[in-house]
């Protein structure tokens, strides 16, 4: 077994009584007291994630553009400087290779943010594809680290360590600025479905970043939130986590995220196939379900018709701390997404009511 | 470090057991145990008058991270099982020893109890 990889607050998070686990082969905090209380504390005041180990990727050159928009199923030339794109990228199949952010700094000059698991993959993937173009792809995903801070309070918070006026970055915008003396950038984005902001920041300076906003957040009611947390409050918003609602198997058109693919824009990576796929519709589909029940519907549990068949299986599952019952998501025959569709948990049998994400209001800008 | 209150006996599957004079005992999971598990979302427990045998699954305690089995520590008949943990399960990270009780027993063979483990030596388990 290899060495598990750290981020710069592992000492931080380990000082702070963080609860270590393996999560995609980092040792990382999936909770600090409750994961229960972290989501509470996101959903009702602030949180601090740290998502250093998130990977992050420069894209320079002349025919940048042009190469992501082979690369990506969203339309990058909307971007201008200082907006922020939520894409994927797939593979000629429509099978995904990643969901991302794509950054336009400057003239030829993005900066992307990618999945920690799938690091190593898709920089690889990615210099393959760019050959041809005259642009770079640099993993600098080292040179990096990243606190999401996200919750009601969260703006609030932050502004008082910076001169930027936050308030003017908007959803899906972002700016270079200074946090409690460190030069970051400032990503009015997030992963909870609350406002807030994620900060990119020299990994050196990632420890001093955090313990700034930690000393400015807890008289707010801040708490630190680990990965546990993290993952119920992108299902109780609805978003997809790769790996589970989407795969190398599951495409984007059948994981309800057709809004990120932009047929109009000419073609690119997995676009035929994409294009088929939606005029045909999927033969399986994500949906979201709740069941009214605590009991939790895991990953990998069967989802059965009303004659007890088998027609798919959850991907994602937990207890909804706000709604206090069992949500998940299920990739599921696309005809039988509209019957009555039940699961077994150790005997007990749980109709499955679908539900179009987010299952709580949100209140992101 | 978790707390082993010394007046009560341990299983090594993390149960505890108090027993009383009139032959009925409690029984609940340490505060090791609910530690380990962490938020507890849902708890199912047997029915009154279900006869268990030592080692036998009573019910099944689950977390946000995953479900466990929980095990009898000695045979016996349940007497009594504590409805508040249905609606708050909670109350077994909160107080394992008090609030977070599971089961009232009424052991087959009141001697039972006596085999299992000292604090001191569950102590030394979960070190």
């Amino acid at each position: 077994m290899s060495a598990l990889q750290t981020t710069p607050l592992n000492g931080f998070h380990r000082r702070h009584g963080g609860r270590m686990v393996d999560f995609a082969g980092w040792d990382m905090p999936v909770q600090y007291k409750s994961i229960l209380d972290e989501h509470k504390a996101v959903r009702t005041r602030a949180g601090m994630f740290d998502v250093s180990h998130m990977g992050e990727a420069d894209v320079k050159g002349p025919e940048a553009l042009k190469f992501l928009q082979h690369l990506v199923t969203n339309d990058c030339s909307k971007l201008f400087p200082g907006r922020i794109l939520y894409t994927v990228m797939c593979y000629p199949h429509g099978g995904v290779v990643d969901d991302l952010l794509v950054y336009l700094r400057g003239a030829d000059d993005y900066f992307l943010c990618i999945n920690a698991g799938n690091i190593t993959k898709d920089i690889a993937w990615m210099q393959e594809q760019a050959k041809g173009f005259n642009c770079t792809v640099t993993d600098r995903s080292a040179d990096y680290g990243q606190l999401a801070i996200q919750g009601p309070k969260a703006i609030e918070i932050v502004q008082t360590l910076t001169k930027s006026a936050l308030i003017g970055i908007k959803y899906y915008h972002f700016a270079d600025g200074e946090v409690a003396g460190v030069k970051c950038l400032i990503s009015r984005t997030g992963y909870t479905g609350e406002d807030g902001v994620e900060l990119y920041c020299a990994a050196g300076d990632t420890e001093r970043l955090a313990e700034a906003v930690l000393a400015a957040g807890t008289p707010l009611g801040l708490e630190l939130t680990g990965l546990g947390a993290r993952d119920s409050l992108r299902l109780e918003a609805g978003f997809p986590l790769y790996g589970h609602e989407i795969t190398d198997q599951i495409n984007p058109i059948a994981a309800g995220l057709g809004w990120v693919v932009k047929f109009d824009k000419g073609l690119f990576i997995g676009s035929d196939v994409l294009r088929s796929e939606k005029e045909k519709g999927p033969a399986k589909k994500i949906v979201f379900f709740k069941t009214g029940d605590r009991r939790i519907v895991r990953a990998g549990s069967a989802v059965l018709n009303a004659a007890g068949q088998e027609v798919g299986s959850v991907v994602s599952g937990t207890l909804s701390p706000m709604l206090n019952e069992a949500i998940g998501s299920a990739l599921v025959s696309a005809q039988s997404a509209a019957d009555s569709l039940q699961v077994d948990i150790r005997g007990t049998k749980l109709n499955l009511q679908l539900v179009k994400p987010p299952f709580v209001p949100l209140k992101k800008s | 470090m978790s707390n082993v209150p010394a007046d009560l006996k341990y299983a090594k599957s993390h149960e505890w057991l108090k027993a009383a004079a009139d032959g009925t005992a409690l029984i609940g999971i340490s505060d090791y145990a609910q530690n380990s598990l962490g938020d507890i979302t849902f708890i199912q427990l047997p029915k009154v008058g279900a006869v268990l045998q030592a080692g036998e699954t009573f019910g099944v305690v689950e977390s946000v991270k995953a479900a466990s089995d929980v095990y009898a520590p000695v045979a016996g008949t349940v007497l009594e099982v504590n409805k508040v943990l249905e609606a708050n399960p909670e109350k077994v990270n909160g107080a394992p020893y008090t609030d977070g009780w599971m089961l009232k027993l009424k052991l087959t063979n009141p001697a039972d109890a006596a085999a299992l483990l000292s604090a001191g030596d569950y102590g030394k388990l979960i070190e």
